[in-house]
């Protein structure tokens, strides 16, 4: 019976904090692509417009809901409601962190652990697709149609890659659950080197984290890979009918997407909540980075640039020292420092996707297919044989 | 909580596969199937079938059927025409077939020796390392046979759906 | 907690089986009929695996996979064909389609 509550307790924690992030995920992309192309981005609403989420949330409820009235109503209405419930679902395999004792019980951090994790995640990332499909289909429009048909196709297409990418760790670890593929990279060679897929002996999975990572930018239409939902091509491609809650959850779905698939590379390749170095010198380096920018903070809150950094400036240094000093109470360490970690690590992979947004121009269709099904397949399989091999004779 | 769970996805199958011979607009059918296949995954959990689950999921709800779509969305299939229906046909067709089902049903259930119920849990023996430790061995040749169907298959399709080069 | 009999598996496979033989037989569009087909299909599958449960072996998995396998191929193919079919009919009624007949 308790196991019940607890389930619910972590699902309801997990629902929280996915939602919060997902909302805060888009401000970072907007202040991170403005700071890259030298504008400053949403800071108007609150302090550096970190309350820019809330008021588009608030726009996207209030706004008008349309119908059109020439629409297949039974699948217009379904297909945001796949693809918001296909991406929310993969998020609940992905492990946080180890096991944890909380008031008495002993739990893990992640929702469930399925000994098949890996081909859950690739079947929900193939169901995936027809949230895409349909919205296309039954907006009755052929700009929708046609972005939606360029979407799906993109979409299963780079599947076949990322299957391969990922199929190449799993002969190193040998375990298909995420759990375990999480506890087989702990360690350290050589006393620093840590036990990631990415540096293991006996064939390092360089190739496939790049791969997977391409083929991850793929899957979720991300720049470069975005032609069917630009702007200056299609409209707006396969969501140009939908409006307000119906669009927001279109936008939720692409940003937890985005989430899963940096998530998934960090568990299969970047060794999950590990920390990167070894015994005590990997403890303090969370509240060392946390500090250090706290100091940044209350430096520059000192002689500020602009007249309103006089009163935010200080205030994040101070939150920063504060979360510095909460990361080195012990009592909390087994729960947080895990947590860092993997946050950090999909972070640093989630900036890597915005960046490349901010970057790079996008792939005319032919091209995008051609790089699929010419290149990233023959280099997936050609990894996939090396592995296979370096494994079986080393 | 076998039972229930039972009980629901295979109502829901019935259902859908009611639906998949009944609706009349291609892709209204086409979801049914995915749905059956679904609920089909669900049960395939409940027997024990991890492995078979997720490559059902994977492989024909995710892959297969998208590419049904993608030709009923090509060929912009529209609702069938009802053509006429012979009397016969129109008024014995359901029960004939509804009788034919309570034979078969009947035959399944008394001639079907005892066997232990299905509960979740019970076969161990559907993991991916048990699937592979039998394919890969015993079944290695029809495994690599089928790898060339599909390869025949490939070249087929391609050939088949090529524009014709004037 | 009973479980379920494993008959009831069978005989939703059966319903399941007779459904697509409906299908079939009854519906004239070709995309139907192939759909049909593929119903019939899964409801093999599921014998396959409800039997594998039974003698508590794994072969019946591996059956049901490479019936996953040909139908994949079957259907690749099969769709091809279609295509053909509409390119030079320009028809989906499997009725249409008699020129070699008597």
């Amino acid at each position: 019976m308790e196991f019940f509550i607890i389930s619910l307790i972590k699902a309801g924690i997990v629902a929280f904090v996915l939602l919060t992030t997902l909302a805060y995920l888009q401000w970072v992309e907007r202040k991170v692509i403005a700071h890259i192309q030298l504008r400053m981005g949403p800071s108007r609403v609150g302090p550096h417009g970190l309350l820019q989420p809330l008021a588009d949330v608030i726009k996207l409820i209030t706004k008008e809901d349309l119908l059109p009235p020439h629409v297949n109503k039974f699948f217009y209405l379904l297909a945001p409601f796949l693809a918001v419930t296909m991406a929310l679902l993969s998020i609940s395999v992905i492990p946080f962190g180890p096991e944890i004792e909380v008031f008495g019980y002993n739990t893990w951090m992640q929702l469930t652990d399925l000994n098949i994790g890996v081909l859950f995640i690739l079947a929900i990332s193939s169901m995936g697709v027809y949230g895409v499909a349909l919205a296309g289909w039954a907006s009755n429009n052929k700009y929708a149609l046609l972005g939606a048909m360029r979407s799906a196709a993109q979409m299963i297409s780079y599947e076949l890659p990322m299957a391969l990418a990922i199929a190449a760790p799993l002969l190193l670890v040998n375990t298909l659950s995420l759990r375990e593929i999480v506890e087989a990279q702990s360690g350290y060679a050589f006393g620093f080197l840590p036990h990631w897929t990415i540096f293991q002996a006996p064939f390092p999975q360089f190739f496939s984290f790049i791969i997977f990572l391409i083929a991850g930018f793929a899957e979720t239409n991300r720049i470069p890979f975005d032609l069917p939902e630009a702007e200056n091509e299609l409209v707006a491609g396969f969501h140009t009918e939908y409006s307000s809650m119906k669009f927001a959850s279109f936008f939720m779905a692409e940003y937890a997407n985005m989430i899963t698939v940096a998530s998934i590379t960090v568990i299969l390749f970047l060794g999950g909540w590990h920390p990167l170095a070894p015994g005590l010198a990997g403890d303090l380096i969370p509240p060392a980075i946390f500090a250090l920018g706290g100091l940044v903070c209350l430096y520059h809150g000192l002689h500020p640039a602009r007249g309103k950094d006089r009163y935010t400036l200080p205030v994040f240094g101070l939150i920063f020292l504060g979360v510095a000093a909460v990361l080195l109470i012990p009592a909390l360490k087994a729960i947080v420092l895990p947590l860092f970690w993997f946050a950090a690590k999909t972070g640093a992979l989630l900036f890597t996707f915005i960046w490349v947004r901010g970057t790079l121009p996008r792939f005319r269709y032919d091209q995008l297919m051609g790089f699929a099904w010419k290149f990233l397949f023959p280099v997936a399989i050609l990894n996939l044989l090396v592995t296979g091999f370096m494994v079986a004779l080393v | 909580m076998d039972v229930i769970l039972f009980l629901a996805f295979a109502a829901f199958a019935v259902v859908c596969g009611i639906n998949v011979v009944l609706q009349s607009h291609p892709i209204s059918s086409a979801l049914s199937l995915i749905g059956v296949m679904g609920s089909l995954a669900v049960l395939y959990l409940l027997l024990g079938a991890e492995f078979i689950a997720a490559a059902q999921l994977i492989v024909y709800a995710g892959a297969i059927m998208v590419l049904f779509l993608f030709v009923i969305m090509l060929l912009n299939a529209g609702s069938e025409a009802k053509r006429g229906r012979s009397l016969l046909v129109q008024f014995m067709g359901v029960p004939v077939m509804v009788s034919l089902l309570g034979l078969l049903s009947y035959f399944v259930l008394r001639l079907f020796p005892a066997a232990p119920p299905v509960r979740f849990g019970n076969f161990r023996g559907g993991s991916p390392r048990s699937f592979g430790e039998v394919l890969f061995t015993q079944y290695l040749l029809p495994f690599e046979v089928t790898s060339v169907l599909i390869l025949i298959a490939i070249i087929g399709a391609v050939v088949l759906a090529r524009k014709e080069i004037d | 907690m009973t479980g379920v009999p494993l008959s009831w598996y069978l005989v939703l496979s059966a319903i399941l089986f007779a459904l697509g033989v409906a299908g079939f037989l009854f519906r004239r569009n070709i995309i139907t009929l192939f759909m049909s087909i593929e119903l019939m299909l899964n409801a093999v599958n599921l014998s396959f695996v409800s039997f594998s449960y039974q003698w508590a072996q794994v072969n019946g998995h591996i059956f049901t996979f490479f019936v996953m396998v040909v139908a994949a191929a079957e259907a690749a193919v099969g769709l091809a064909i279609i295509l053909t079919v509409f390119k030079n009919r320009q028809t989906l009624n499997v009725d249409d389609v008699n020129s070699m007949k008597y």
